[in-house]
């Protein structure tokens, strides 16, 4: 796998999975309004995915669709980090995600609008915009959920103190090649730490909720290391493209 | 959360123009239903304004008023500007 390929793929993979977890929650949101709100989230994720699947398959020029990149790529080869592949069928666990990954995708593509890689700029110059209200959204909640009753905040804690066991991953600079930074296609993941922290540390202040002191997660998503719940996923989101390769309706 | 408030939901559709009903939705507070409505009345970008009013705070008129309301408006053409002849020689009217 080529530097600039791999990367692509970790920017879309981390879209691609997230937008597939928030598609769990059509049908089963708390209410009719909050299932559309979160398909819409879904959907602005998959859009940044798609477009960045097909430049991938570009960049590698092997002609790989979008579709063969979704659908056909084992376990192994999917670069997204583990904040957004495991199960999250607790609304607090959601909105604890939505928080720091929509903070972090905020920080990201805010610098990649001037990526050398025009498409990938491209991307993230209209994902910007829908990544600001996927971190609205969170915020909302967890204000509500955190600063809410004692159950509401209680439950809030813990779904946070499960999801930040995930942080430190999206900062991880190590498997990231350094001509890429060179030659401007990246960012380095680990300069988004501070940026990312400063929109979610005032947002935990507001909602009472403390910073969990936990230790990071093993992590390992970027060289193809996943979760237990990745594969039941992949099973889920793969299935019919693999039981009837070429179909189309 | 079944007991979330209904809300009105009025979006302008472009500058100029005045904000119409566009349908109702439930939301727990007024910052949540001015995103839902945003989710729900303004995917296709069908809007540039959105106002949300909890449905309990509109005063309605009812179809039992409504011969009094508005059927003494029915025989009283003098309220149209059409009834009035435009005197010769007036202008830029």
């Amino acid at each position: 796998m080529s530097a600039h390929f791999e990367y692509v793929l970790a920017l879309a993979d981390d879209a691609l999975v997230s937008a597939q977890r928030m598609g769990w929650w059509i049908s089963r949101a708390p209410q009719l309004e909050e299932d559309v709100a979160l398909a819409n989230i879904g959907l602005d994720q998959l859009g940044q995915a798609r477009t960045l699947l097909a430049h991938a398959g570009a960049v590698e020029g092997a002609g790989r669709s979008e579709d063969d990149l979704a659908y056909l790529r084992d376990e192994r080869d999917f670069r997204n980090v583990h904040l957004v592949e495991r199960d999250q069928s607790d609304f607090g666990v959601a909105m604890a995600r939505l928080l720091l990954f929509s903070s972090y995708q905020a920080e990201l593509y805010a610098a990649l609008r001037t990526s050398s890689d025009l498409t990938v700029a491209g991307v993230a110059g209209k994902a910007v915009k829908e990544v600001a209200y996927h971190l609205d959204h969170a915020r909302q909640w967890v204000l509500r959920l955190g600063d809410g009753t004692e159950e509401s905040h209680r439950r809030m804690q813990a779904a946070l103190d499960a999801e930040w066991r995930h942080l430190d991953e999206l900062f991880d600079s190590s498997w990231l090649a350094v001509e890429l930074l060179d030659e401007g296609v990246a960012v380095d993941p680990a300069s988004l730490r501070e940026p990312a922290l400063s929109r979610i540390l005032p947002v935990l202040r507001q909602a009472t909720l403390h910073v969990p002191e936990v230790l990071p997660a093993v992590g390992g998503g970027r060289r193809g290391l996943h979760t237990e719940q990745f594969g039941y996923l992949l099973a889920e989101m793969q299935h019919l493209a693999r039981s009837h390769p070429g179909a189309t309706w | 959360m079944n007991d979330w408030p209904l809300w009105e939901v009025f979006v302008r559709s472009r500058r100029g123009l005045s904000h119409v009903h566009a349908g109702s939705l439930h939301a727990p507070d007024a910052e949540l239903a001015l995103r839902n409505a945003r989710d729900l009345y303004t995917r296709r970008q069908e809007g540039v304004s959105i106002w949300v009013v909890r449905s309990a705070e509109i005063e309605a008129s009812t179809p039992d008023e409504r011969d009094s309301f508005f059927d003494p408006a029915a025989d009283k053409i003098y309220r149209h500007p059409t009834f009035y002849d435009v005197p010769e020689g007036v202008q830029h009217l």
